[in-house]
């Protein structure tokens, strides 16, 4: 672990693999240090801002020690799937397999909130699978919201019409980000999901 | 009791202190650019901290009193208003701006606050997220809340009007300070950047001599916060202002110090900045 300067109120957290952020996360936002008002996990990094002085949030966070095993401990959503994506026969055929097989796959798979970012509840989901796809050559500019899409290591969901350049899979109405609801973001960080597929195209 | 919106200028936007606390689900802070001179128009006319004033990019914006309305204008220095002192708007008459001598964002507080309901904690508009109020339009009305606290018995605020010439803001190193040579690191601190019309409410872009990296590679996105100053390929700094977003894949080389976030705030185009550590 490392600790790395981020202006005058901030930290960040480095570690080793997107397994030690999840632990790491899930003991800090367990019992976050007086003062701290935002945990922002990513791929390699925890950012953590305080309103408080830097060095006794650099103590603290230092003596934390990532959860062994946090994947897999949150609640489950289940977010069902019209498989009908333009990339669907792409991807297929970046992995090798029949488009059934990427459903299959894609379904199967126990995912994991890792981070969000990238627009307001956009969650970035991980799996135990081998995932590993390339973005699209050339982002389109409008995904629509509702939007299932894979890459790099990553699955997710447009919580909103915007620019992109994942592989898009299918659809789902579920409404990943809703302003009027009292969490607003579906997929938070920790949340574990699984894609079912409604079997319409 | 309301304000209507007659003009806007290049923009008006609704602002507050921003959602804090909800970064971890992909929500920006968003509120007003420069907090100094918003927190200060509120406390002239005794609102409640975080109550929602209006942030004027380059002046511009023509308002009407619909009843007696007590404003302060603070920030950029624009003529036809009062500045930095409470003043009264009769029902009927008009609050005028004009473009801003020096500096970028001029804040109108109206004593109880401007009351649009709150998204996610907060009344502000985020242009990039597309969360809080639409940017204001001609022929919007603003209601006004109530007001709770008594008047600061404040006559006038005696604040210095942001800088016209170069503005130096005071940075400390990065988390990736590292991924750039000190020769860049030098160039970084003792260049006179220019600041490019590309700048927005996401952040000020800068132009000069690119910054050479000592590494390559793609670093996997992490979580930034308020002045962080990103180095994308084109070597080019962007500092971050209060749109950006939560998470960014480009090095960060340093970090505005607190202090010097106002100014990165009120920098407008073709304005020249330096840095210093």
């Amino acid at each position: 672990m490392r600790l790395l300067p981020a202006g005058d109120h901030a930290l960040l957290v480095e570690l080793a693999s997107l397994d030690e952020v999840l632990g790491y996360y899930t003991a800090l936002a367990e019992d976050p240090p007086e003062g701290v008002v935002d945990i922002v996990p990513a791929a390699r990094t925890v950012l953590v801002t305080t309103t408080g002085e830097l060095d006794g949030l650099a103590r603290r966070l230092g003596a934390i020690e990532p959860l062994a095993g946090s994947r897999g401990t949150g609640d489950l959503i289940e977010i069902p799937v019209v498989y009908d994506g333009e990339d669907l026969q792409d991807v297929a055929e970046l992995l090798g397999c029949s488009q059934r097989e990427v459903i299959e796959r894609h379904t199967a798979e126990e995912w994991t909130v890792a981070f969000c970012g990238f627009s307001p509840g956009f969650g970035y989901l991980t799996g135990a699978g081998d995932w590993d796809v390339p973005r699209r050559k050339s982002p389109r500019t409008k995904v629509p919201a509702g939007a299932v899409a894979l890459a790099g290591e990553f699955s997710g969901v447009y919580p909103r019409e915007s620019p992109g350049g994942w592989q898009l899979l299918g659809r789902t109405e579920v409404k990943i980000f809703d302003q009027d609801r009292r969490l607003a973001a579906l997929l938070h960080p920790g949340r574990r999901v699984r894609f079912t597929d409604t079997g319409r195209r | 009791m309301t304000l209507t919106v007659l003009e806007t200028g290049p923009l008006a936007t609704i602002q507050d202190r921003g959602r804090t606390g909800q970064a971890a689900l992909g929500v920006p802070r968003s509120g007003a650019c420069d907090q100094r001179s918003y927190e200060l128009a509120n406390r002239l006319v005794g609102n409640r901290p975080g109550a929602a004033a209006v942030e004027v990019t380059f002046g511009g914006l023509v308002l009407l009193a619909g009843a007696d309305v007590v404003v302060a204008v603070t920030g950029a220095p624009c003529p036809g208003v009062p500045l930095n002192a409470p003043a009264t708007l009769r029902a009927g008459q008009v609050l005028r701006l004009g473009p801003p001598r020096s500096g970028l964002r001029t804040y109108i507080a109206v004593r109880g606050g401007v009351d649009v309901p709150p998204v996610l904690g907060s009344r502000s508009t985020d242009l990039l997220s597309g969360l809080g109020p639409a940017p204001l339009q001609p022929g919007d009305t603003l209601a006004v809340g109530d007001a709770h606290d008594p008047m600061p018995g404040v006559d006038l605020a005696p604040v210095p009007d942001p800088p016209a010439g170069e503005v130096v803001i005071s940075v400390t190193p990065g988390p990736r300070r590292d991924w750039f040579t000190d020769a860049a690191w030098t160039s970084f601190t003792t260049q006179r950047y220019g600041v490019s019309s590309n700048s927005n409410r996401v952040g000020v872009r800068l132009e000069g001599t690119p910054l050479e990296r000592a590494r390559d590679g793609e670093l996997a996105s992490e979580g930034m916060t308020l002045g962080a100053i990103q180095i994308p390929p084109s070597g080019l700094p962007v500092v971050f202002l209060a749109d950006h977003p939560v998470t960014g894949g480009y090095p960060v080389i340093a970090y505005v110090a607190a202090g010097s976030l106002p100014y990165c705030a009120q920098l407008r185009p073709g304005q020249s900045a330096r840095f210093t550590c």
